[in-house]
C-alpha cells in the first residue's frame, strides 16, 4: 500500500474505534484531553538524568490499554514517524555529555547514554498517550470539547471540515498519482514538468468543491456554527476519570514509589 | 520539520502556546473582519488540500530524491495570511492527532515554526510587497522561492533555539545551527519551486483566485528591477551573512573535523592535486574568502559581495546570452 492509502487507512481505522460504544469511549472528551495534556507535559518534565522516575510514568498507558481493549502493536507503528528525528536529537548526546553518572559493574554509563535513553521512553509515552486520545474520542468530541473551553467557533469548524475533506482529497491524490505512475512507470515522483498542472487542477477542483459546499451549507441553514448532536450531562464519571488519574500521575512524579517500594524488600 | 512532545520542555511549550495563540487570536479576529461566509468552507478544503498535496513526491531533477509542497507560503498566497494561519493550525492539530506528526504539547512551537513564519512573514513581507504592483511570472517565482527559503530558514531556526532551551540536546548551538540551516536551505527552495509551480498554474488559469494581487497596476517586474532585488538580496547575504558564517565550519568541514581532528585535509603533494592547487593560488585573488594575507571581518564581507558580484555577473550573462539566441531564433521564424 502506498502512503496515501496508508494514511486514508488509518484515519478510517482511527474513526471506527473512536466510534464504538465502550464506557472508555463515552467519557467526555473535555476530561480525556485535558488528562492528555497534563500527562504528557507531567512526563516531558522528568530531568534528562531522572530515568527511574520517568519509569513510572509507563503506569498511565499500560492500565489505559489494558481497559480500553486497544492494540499496543498499532500504537507502536505511529512511532516511525516520531522516532526518527528523536533518535538523530538523543543518539549524538553520548558523544558530548561524557559525565560519568553511574558504574555498574566495571562499565561506567555516562549522562549522555541516560539521556538519550530518556529521550527515547519520553517519544514513546507521549505518542501511546496521543494515542489513547484519538482511538478513544472522535474528532468531532475533541472539536466539541475545544468549544466547550471557548475555542473560537471559525477555528473549530475550520478542523471539522479539514478532517470531513482530507480523506475525500486524500483518495483524489491517490487517483492521480496512480494515473500517473500508470502512464509514467518507474519514475520516483512527479516529473518537474507537470509540478504545477498536476497539483494546480487538483487546487482548482478543490476551490471549486469548496463553493459547491458552501451553497450545500447555506441551503441547510448554515449559520456560522456546527451543530454536535444531543449531548449527554457531565456524570461523576467524567470528573473521577481525571481527577484519579491526575492524583496518580502526580504521586508518581513526586514521590520517588518504585525505589521506596524497592527499599522495603532490599 | 514537526517538533515531537518528547523534544519539548513545559516551559518552552507553554512559551510557544502562549505566542501562537496570540497570533491565532489576531487572524481570527481579521478573518471575522472580512466577514465573508464563503471562507470558512474555503479554509477547510484548502487545508485538506494541502494535507493532501503534502502527500505527493516531487521528482527533484539530478537528485533521485522527492520534495514537498510548502503549505503555508500556498495558502496564504491563495487565502491570504490570516485565513491561511487557521487552516495551517488546522492541518497541524490533525497531523499530530492522527498520525503523531507532532504532539499535542509541541503544537505551539509547530504552529510557530511552520505556520506562522510561512504565513505571516512569507505573505506580510515577502509575497504581498512583491505583488504589490501587480502579478508576474517572475514576481510569482521570487515570491515563492524567496519565501519558502526564509520561512523555512526561521523555522529551523526556532526548531534549534526550542530544542536547546528545552535542554533536550547536548549537541552545541554552533553544531546544531550549522546542521540545520543548510539542509532547510536546499528544501526550502525547492519546497519554493514546487509552490512556484502550482501559483503560476493558477496565474494562468485563475489570476483573480490569487491574494494580495494589486489589480490596479498590474504590469510585470521589469528586467532590471528583478536584477536590482536580485542583487541587492545577494549582497545582503553574501556581505552580511558571511561576517557570522565565517567563524562557522561548514557542514563537509565539520565531518571530517570529527573524522580527522582537522578541518581540512593536508595534501600528499605531488601530481594533479599539486598543480591544480598552484593554479588555483595564483588566479584566486582572495585565498578562503579573505585578501591575501588577511584575515580580517573586512576581507571576509569584501570577499562575500564579490562573490555575489561574479555569481550574479554569470547568471546575468548567461541570460542575456539567452535572450540574445531566443530573439535570433524568434526574429528567424
Amino acid at each position: 500500500m502506498n502512503k496515501i492509502g496508508q494514511a486514508i487507512s488509518e484515519i478510517q481505522s482511527l474513526e471506527s474505534l473512536s466510534k464504538q460504544d465502550v464506557w472508555v469511549n463515552r467519557i467526555h472528551p473535555l476530561s480525556k484531553l485535558c488528562l492528555t495534556v497534563f500527562y504528557i507535559a507531567v512526563t516531558v518534565s522528568f530531568h534528562k538524568y531522572d530515568l527511574f522516575g520517568l519509569l513510572a510514568m509507563a503506569v498511565y498507558p499500560v492500565v489505559f490499554f489494558m481497559i480500553a481493549d486497544l492494540s499496543f502493536g498499532e500504537a507502536l507503528r505511529r512511532l516511525r514517524v516520531v522516532l526518527p528525528l528523536v533518535m538523530i536529537m538523543g543518539v549524538l548526546n553520548p558523544f558530548f555529555d561524557k559525565t560519568v553518572i553511574v558504574t555498574v559493574g566495571r562499565m561506567n554509563v555516562t549522562g549522555g547514554v541516560i539521556s538519550m535513553i530518556t529521550l527515547m521512553i519520553k517519544a514513546i509515552f507521549t505518542v501511546l498517550a496521543g494515542y489513547l486520545l484519538i482511538a478513544t474520542t472522535s474528532i468531532e468530541d475533541i472539536c466539541y470539547a475545544l468549544r466547550v473551553i471557548h475555542v473560537p467557533k471559525i477555528f473549530v469548524i475550520v478542523v471539522l471540515l479539514i478532517y470531513r475533506y482530507v480523506t475525500v482529497l486524500l483518495a483524489e491524490a491517490r487517483r492521480v498519482t496512480q494515473a500517473y505512475s500508470l502512464r509514467a512507470p518507474g519514475q520516483k515522483g512527479i516529473h518537474y514538468k507537470v509540478w504545477g498542472s498536476l497539483l494546480g487542477q487538483m487546487l482548482l477542483r478543490s476551490m471549486d468543491r469548496a463553493g459547491i459546499i458552501y451553497e450545500s451549507m447555506q441551503l441547510r441553514g448554515f449559520t456560522g456554527d456546527f451543530r454536535y448532536g444531543k449531548r449527554e450531562k457531565l456524570t461523576a464519571k467524567d470528573f473521577l476519570w481525571p481527577l484519579i488519574w491526575a492524583g496518580i500521575i502526580l504521586l508518581f512524579r513526586l514521590v520517588p514509589v518504585f525505589t521506596l517500594l524497592g527499599q522495603l524488600f532490599v | 520539520m514537526h517538533m515531537a512532545d518528547a523534544l519539548v520542555s513545559p516551559i518552552v511549550a507553554g512559551t510557544m502556546y502562549a505566542a501562537s495563540l496570540g497570533a491565532a487570536g489576531y487572524s481570527i479576529h481579521k478573518v471575522r473582519q472580512e466577514d465573508d461566509q464563503k471562507k470558512i468552507p474555503l479554509m477547510g478544503v484548502m487545508g485538506a488540500f494541502v494535507f493532501a498535496a503534502q502527500m505527493i513526491n516531487f521528482t527533484i531533477p539530478g537528485t533521485g530524491s522527492s520534495g514537498h509542497l510548502c503549505g503555508g507560503m500556498m495558502l496564504s498566497a491563495l487565502l491570504g495570511p490570516w485565513a491561511g494561519f487557521l487552516s495551517m493550525i488546522g492541518v497541524l492539530l490533525i497531523q499530530c492527532l492522527f498520525f503523531a506528526d507532532g504532539g499535542l504539547l509541541a503544537l505551539g512551537c509547530n504552529i510557530w515554526n511552520m505556520a506562522f513564519y510561512g504565513c505571516f512573514v512569507g505573505a506580510l513581507l515577502i509575497w504581498r510587497p512583491i505583488m504589490k504592483n501587480g502579478a508576474s511570472r517572475v514576481k510569482i517565482i521570487l515570491a515563492s522561492v524567496i519565501g519558502c527559503i526564509v520561512t523555512l530558514q526561521l523555522g529551523a531556526f526556532s526548531v534549534v533555539l526550542e530544542t536547546l532551551a528545552s535542554g533536550i540536546t547536548e549537541l552545541p548551538f554552533k553544531v546544531f545551527v550549522s546542521a540545520m540551516q543548510p539542509i532547510h536551505l536546499a528544501i526550502g527552495l525547492v519546497e519554493g519551486l514546487i509552490t512556484a509551480a502550482v501559483l503560476l498554474f493558477v496565474y494562468e488559469a485563475r489570476p483573480e483566485l490569487l491574494w494580495g494581487v494589486d489589480e490596479k497596476k498590474e504590469s510585470k517586474l521589469s528586467f532590471g528591477a528583478t536584477l536590482g532585488i536580485l542583487g541587492g538580496i545577494a549582497v545582503v547575504v553574501g556581505g552580511g551573512l558571511s561576517l557570522l558564517a565565517s567563524s562557522l565550519p561548514d557542514g563537509l568541514e565539520w565531518a571530517i573535523g570529527r573524522v580527522a581532528g582537522v578541518e581540512e585535509l593536508e595534501s600528499a603533494g605531488t601530481g594533479v592535486y599539486e598543480a591544480a592547487e598552484n593554479a588555483q593560488g595564483a588566479l584566486s585573488f582572495l585565498p578562503d574568502y579573505a585578501f591575501k594575507g588577511s584575515e580580517s571581518a573586512l576581507g571576509t564581507t569584501v570577499s562575500g559581495i564579490v562573490g555575489a558580484v561574479i555569481v550574479l555577473g554569470v547568471l546575468v550573462g548567461a541570460a542575456f546570452l539567452f535572450r540574445f539566441f531566443r530573439n535570433k531564433r524568434a526574429g528567424r521564424t
